[in-house]
C-alpha cells in the first residue's frame, strides 16, 4: 500500500469568484478504498470531474495513475472506470447490450466483452436477465450492474460519484461487498458519498466542507480525535467549526 | 462509431413515441396539407337571390352552378333572408340578379349583377369574388359574340408559369419539406442527446476514452440516416399523390437536401448544448425553429407582403433559402447556377452553427 496512485497537489478550482476547490492536496494509494465525504456542494463533484478529466483545474497539479490529467486527458480515460448517481446505463436497452456498448467504447474484443459479460451476469446471479431491458430491473440490481459496466475493462482506479444514492441500506450493504472484492483484485477504489456510516467502509476519508480538505485520516483515527463513536459525529463537530 | 451508431437505433426503434414522431407526422402533415389544408376553392356553398328569373339569369346560374366552384345551398326570397343566411354560416356567397334583367340588358346594354361574400376569411373571399366575376364575364363575352356586337375584341391570355393549375400542393410541399427535415433533423438530436445528458449517460461516455466528436457523430448518424428516408418519401408522395413535378436534377436536390439536413443537425447539436433538459430542449426546438420556419420563411405567408423588419428577420431563417432552392429545382427545374447564392448562405449558416457548438461543447467540459 505504499504506491501511489492518485496524487493531488495545491488543486484549486475557481468559477468566477466563487471557488469550488480551494488548494486541496492528498494522495491515494493502490488498492485502497478511499472516501470523499461532504454535504452538498461541499466541492466533492467538481474535484471528481477534475480527476476524470472532465473538467480542468484553474491551479495544481493532478496525477492519476502517472499520468497529469490536464495534460493528458485522454491517457488517463483509458485506465480509469467511473460510475455516477445515475448509474450510466441505458434502460431501453437489455442488459447484455449494455455490456457490449461499453465494452465496445472501451476498445474490448468481441470475446473479451463475451467472456466478461458473462462472468460478472454469473458472479451477480443474473444470468436469467441478461437479455431483459434495464428498465424491468430493480434499482438495486441495476447499481450492482453499473458497477461490473463500469469495471469491465479492468481499470486501475474506479470513481464512484455518491453510488448508493436512492438505494436502500440491504443492497446498500451487497454493494460495498463488490467494492470490497474490486479491492482485493488491486482495484483502486475513490467514492463519494454523505452517507456517513459508508464513510466507516473506507479505508481512508477525507472530510471536505467548503471547497476545504478539513480533515484527512482513517475512520477510527478520526473518530479517536474526535472522542467520539461514529463518523456522523465527526462530521457534525467538523460542520459545527465551520460555522 | 458502429457501436454507438447500432446503439442509437437502439434508443430510435424501442421507443415508440419517437418513432410516430419520426414516421407519422411527416406523412400526416404532408397529408393534410396537400389534401385538406388548401387555399383553393372547390363546393363553395352559395345562395341566390333572383329578382328577375328570367332566361338569362337562369343561364348565368346554370354557368355558376356547372363550374365545380359553387354548390347551390338554396334560393332566397327576399333581401331580409341574406343577413340570416350568413348568420347561421352555411353559405358564403350570395348572387343577387336586379329585376328586369333580361329586359334590361336588351334594352339598355347592361344590367347588375350584385355580390355578397363571406369575408371572415378574406383569402376565400377574394377567391370566390374572382371566380364568380370571371365565369359572368366569359359568359357575356360569349353571348356577345354571338349576338356579333363586339366592336373590337380584348383578349387576355394568362399563362401560369410553373404551376399552371395554380395546386397549392406545390407551394406546401417545398414548406412542409424544410418544416420536417427542421423537425426531425434538429428537434430529435437536441433532445436525443439532452436526454444523455439528463440521465448521467453523458457523463459517463466523456469520461470514457472516446472522443467527443465521435460521440457527436455517432448520435447525428442515425438521424441523418432517418431524414433521408423521410425525405424519400416526402418527395415520392408529392411526386405521385400530388403530381408534383421534379423538373430539375435529382441529384442536385439530394445533395442541397443533405446540406439542409447538416445545417439542421448542427443547430439541433447547438440547441442540445445550451439546453439542460429534455423539455427545454424541445420548447427551444419548437419555438425558435418550428414557428418561425412556418410563419417567416415564405412557407405560408408571402415574405414580400411582410413589414420590413420581418422581411429582414426572415433573411436569417434557414429555412427560407432552402424554399427557394426546393422551388427552384423542383418547379422552374434550374440548375445551381441559379441558386448558388441559397447554397452559400446555408453552407456559412451550418459552418457557424457548427462552430458556435464546438466552443460551447467545449467550455461545457471545461
Amino acid at each position: 500500500m505504499s504506491e501511489k496512485i492518485i496524487e493531488v497537489k495545491d488543486l484549486v478550482k475557481k468559477f468566477g469568484n466563487f471557488v469550488a476547490n480551494d488548494r486541496l492536496t492528498f494522495d491515494v494509494y493502490r488498492g485502497e478504498i478511499f472516501g470523499f465525504l461532504g454535504a452538498n456542494g461541499a466541492g466533492k463533484t467538481t474535484a471528481i470531474k477534475i480527476l476524470t478529466g472532465l473538467s480542468r483545474p484553474t491551479s495544481g497539479q493532478v496525477q492519476v495513475a502517472g499520468i497529469n490529467v490536464s495534460k493528458y486527458p485522454e491517457r488517463v480515460k483509458k485506465k480509469i472506470g467511473y460510475m455516477n448517481q445515475s448509474f450510466s446505463l441505458y434502460n431501453d436497452m437489455s442488459v447484455r447490450e449494455n455490456f457490449r456498448f461499453y465494452g465496445g467504447i472501451y476498445g474490448l474484443s468481441k470475446a473479451e466483452i463475451k467472456e466478461r459479460t458473462q462472468y460478472y451476469l454469473h458472479k451477480l446471479d443474473m444470468e436469467r436477465y441478461g437479455d431483459q431491458l434495464l428498465k424491468s430491473i430493480p434499482l438495486g440490481w441495476k447499481q450492482k450492474l453499473a458497477f461490473s459496466v463500469a469495471n469491465l475493462h479492468n481499470p486501475g482506479v474506479i470513481f464512484l460519484d455518491e453510488p448508493t444514492g436512492g438505494v436502500d441500506p440491504i443492497t446498500r450493504r451487497q454493494f460495498w461487498e463488490l467494492i470490497y472484492e474490486a479491492a482485493d483484485r488491486g482495484t483502486t477504489v475513490f467514492v463519494t458519498t454523505h452517507y456517513m456510516d459508508e464513510a466507516e467502509y473506507c479505508e481512508r476519508v477525507a472530510i471536505l466542507s467548503e471547497g476545504k480538505l478539513k480533515a484527512l485520516d482513517t475512520p477510527a483515527l478520526m473518530k479517536q480525535e474526535f472522542g467520539v463513536t461514529n463518523m456522523n459525529d465527526v462530521f457534525l463537530k467538523l460542520a459545527r467549526n465551520v460555522e | 462509431m458502429w457501436t454507438f451508431i447500432k446503439k442509437e437505433f437502439f434508443h430510435i426503434f424501442r421507443d415508440y413515441r419517437s418513432m410516430v414522431v419520426l414516421f407519422g407526422i411527416p406523412l400526416i402533415q404532408v397529408l393534410l396539407f396537400g389534401f385538406a389544408i388548401t387555399n383553393d376553392v372547390n363546393n363553395a356553398k352559395i345562395a341566390l337571390l333572383d329578382h328577375s328569373k328570367d332566361p338569362v339569369t337562369r343561364e348565368i346560374t346554370h354557368k355558376l352552378l356547372s363550374s365545380h366552384y359553387f354548390l347551390l345551398s338554396r334560393y332566397l326570397n327576399s333581401e331580409d333572408e341574406i343577413k340570416p343566411a350568413f348568420k347561421k354560416g352555411e353559405i358564403k356567397e350570395v348572387v343577387v340578379f336586379e329585376p328586369h334583367f333580361a329586359q334590361k340588358l336588351e334594352t339598355e346594354g347592361k344590367a347588375r349583377i350584385q355580390l355578397i361574400i363571406d369575408a371572415t376569411n378574406p383569402n376565400t373571399a377574394s377567391i370566390l369574388n374572382g371566380y364568380t366575376t370571371g365565369i359572368i364575364n366569359s359568359y357575356t363575352l360569349d353571348k356577345m359574340k354571338k349576338e356579333h356586337r363586339l366592336p373590337a375584341e380584348v383578349n387576355v391570355q394568362t399563362a401560369m408559369m410553373y404551376n399552371p393549375e395554380l395546386k397549392s400542393a406545390f407551394m406546401f410541399v417545398p414548406g412542409i419539406m424544410t418544416v420536417i427535415l427542421m423537425l426531425v433533423s434538429a428537434m430529435m438530436t437536441s433532445i436525443s442527446i439532452t436526454k444523455e445528458k439528463e440521465l448521467g449517460t453523458m457523463e459517463a461516455l466523456l469520461v470514457s476514452p472516446v472522443k467527443p466528436s465521435v460521440i457527436i457523430l455517432g448520435k447525428v448518424t442515425p438521424y441523418v440516416v432517418l431524414s433521408s428516408i423521410i425525405f424519400a418519401i416526402i418527395v415520392l408522395l408529392s411526386r405521385f399523390v400530388f403530381g408534383m413535378p421534379i423538373e430539375g436534377s435529382i441529384g442536385l436536390l439530394v445533395a442541397e437536401s443533405l446540406l439542409f439536413l447538416v445545417m439542421a443537425l448542427s443547430l439541433g447539436i447547438l440547441i442540445s448544448t445550451v439546453s439542460k433538459s429534455q423539455q427545454q430542449a424541445m420548447l427551444l426546438s419548437m419555438f425558435v425553429l418550428m414557428m418561425p420556419t412556418i410563419l417567416l420563411s415564405g412557407f405560408i405567408f408571402p415574405i414580400e407582403n411582410m413589414p420590413l423588419v420581418l422581411q429582414y428577420l426572415s433573411d436569417i431563417m434557414p429555412g427560407k433559402w432552402f424554399i427557394i432552392i426546393i422551388k427552384n429545382i423542383m418547379l422552374k427545374g434550374n440548375g445551381f447556377l441559379y441558386i448558388w447564392k441559397e447554397t452559400l448562405i446555408i453552407f456559412s449558416m451550418t459552418l457557424f452553427f457548427l462552430m458556435v457548438s464546438i466552443k460551447k461543447f467545449n467550455v461545457r467540459l471545461e
